[in-house]
């Protein structure tokens, strides 16, 4: 009985610390769920109602960004978001910087939601709800969230790619065929920066919220149609959006909500793009094995997953050098 | 070509191990270990597949370099960066396909389309 007396009535030192931050007189069931490789992710409940607290894991310097801003931003824009409750991106109060969010139901594994009888009818409406979720994303204009990376991606990573110094032909025909094929007109607007399953809450209905927006960026917004459709973001499945939609679904349900309709082939620029963006992920994360960064049997398997990449390539390419 | 090891061949050897993680190890554990697991074994089967398919595969790609008139991938990779296949990506990516689709037939055959 040792926490009796304790103050706040037998809560540990953090959950005390998230009842401050958030005016709360009681944060219960705070439990860790496995994060991305920069952020520790926690489920906790605040006088009956459930949060989601993020917070730098220890030893990353890099903070939380412009993430609380963005989040605004996109909520007040209509995209489906996890309310923000508590922007913590300055504080200590709990040691690093977070942030609490309202708590969203939904799945978030994309095989589930491909396979299960549970999401037959969201994954008749997931890829329009993508497309007007992304719509709205682009009518926030660079001015909204000053400070945000404007990096032209290609040459982003173009110097990746040569700070690992391993060779791969097909790659170099990418950059060069991207290069010399860039978008007409391009827009600039908010980028989501990383939209697809995985980083999606979606329930039986459909989408119920889009997450992980630490990626965003300023840049011409067919990005994020065009991440959407690279082959490994379609987890298998047949269909070009998210392997479960149309092309028409995602342009129509854009168009509706933009009035503006994707140009086919600026998107189809960005799925090579992704795809090479994605080969060149991977080979960074071999690298980081074994380079002895973070020794992991894991990432030295991601290495032979950079020749799915140039297959893929050489697909897209074929077609668009006839 | 005759090996100088004893069986079990190193093919058999990686069988014997990933059945036994298969078998055994895969009963004691579960989530994030259990998916660990499964990665594991499916390198064990890259290495095994590399073993069996290696060696002409080899040779074709060092025959599709000779053809592209560069000894190394990097050479090659230079060259393309460089501008000099400028006007022939449609045959270079022909050319290069079939040593592409070696990589994938060792690292995820199921890939393939």
């Amino acid at each position: 009985m040792a926490k009796l007396g304790m103050a706040g009535g037998g809560m540990s030192e953090l959950e005390q610390g998230i009842a401050r931050v958030m005016n709360a007189s009681e944060v219960t069931n705070l439990r860790r769920l496995s994060g991305g490789a920069s952020r520790e992710t926690w489920m906790l409940s605040a006088d009956g109602g459930d949060y989601v607290m993020q917070r730098v894991r220890a030893g990353r310097p890099d903070g939380l960004g412009l993430e609380p801003q963005v989040l605004i931003a996109a909520h007040r824009a209509g995209v489906p978001v996890a309310e923000l409750v508590v922007d913590g991106s300055h504080s200590t109060e709990l040691e690093r910087p977070f942030m609490i969010v309202r708590a969203v139901q939904g799945e978030s594994i994309a095989r589930k939601i491909q396979r299960d009888e549970e999401f037959t009818e969201a994954r008749g409406v997931l890829a329009s709800q993508l497309g007007a979720a992304a719509a709205r994303t682009h009518q926030i204009s660079a001015d909204e969230v000053p400070g945000l990376n404007q990096s032209d991606q290609l040459t982003m990573y173009r110097n990746v790619m040569d700070e690992m110094g391993e060779p791969h032909p097909v790659f170099e025909i990418a950059f060069r065929w991207l290069d010399a094929h860039r978008p007409a007109h391009v827009r600039q607007t908010l980028v989501h920066g990383d939209l697809r399953l995985g980083n999606v809450l979606v329930s039986s209905q459909g989408l119920t919220a889009v997450l992980d927006w630490e990626l965003a960026h300023i840049g011409d917004p067919m990005e994020d149609l065009g991440w959407l459709c690279v082959r490994a973001w379609r987890f298998g499945g047949a269909q070009p959006v998210a392997g479960i939609g149309s092309y028409e679904q995602l342009f129509d349900a854009y168009e509706a909500v933009s009035g503006l309709r994707p140009d086919f082939d600026a998107v189809r620029w960005w799925e090579v793009l992704g795809t090479l963006k994605w080969g060149i992920i991977c080979i960074n994360q071999a690298t980081t094995h074994l380079r002895g960064i973070s020794r992991s049997h894991e990432l030295a398997a991601i290495g032979r997953r950079v020749c799915e990449n140039e297959y893929d390539l050489i697909e897209y390419l074929t077609e668009m050098v006839k | 070509m005759t090996a100088p090891h004893d069986r079990p061949t190193a093919s058999e050897l990686l069988q014997a191990v990933k059945e036994w993680m298969e078998q055994d190890l895969m009963a004691g554990v579960d989530g994030r270990l259990a998916f660990h697991v499964r990665v594991a074994m499916n390198m064990l089967d890259i290495v095994d597949r590399e073993i069996a398919l290696g060696a002409p595969m080899e040779a074709r790609h060092e025959e599709v370099l000779r053809g592209l008139g560069v000894s190394s991938d990097a050479e090659l990779s230079h060259k393309i960066r460089t501008g000099e296949f400028d006007a022939d990506f449609s045959r270079l990516l022909e050319v290069l396909r079939p040593v592409v689709e070696d990589k994938v037939r060792v690292a995820n055959p199921k890939y393939l389309r």
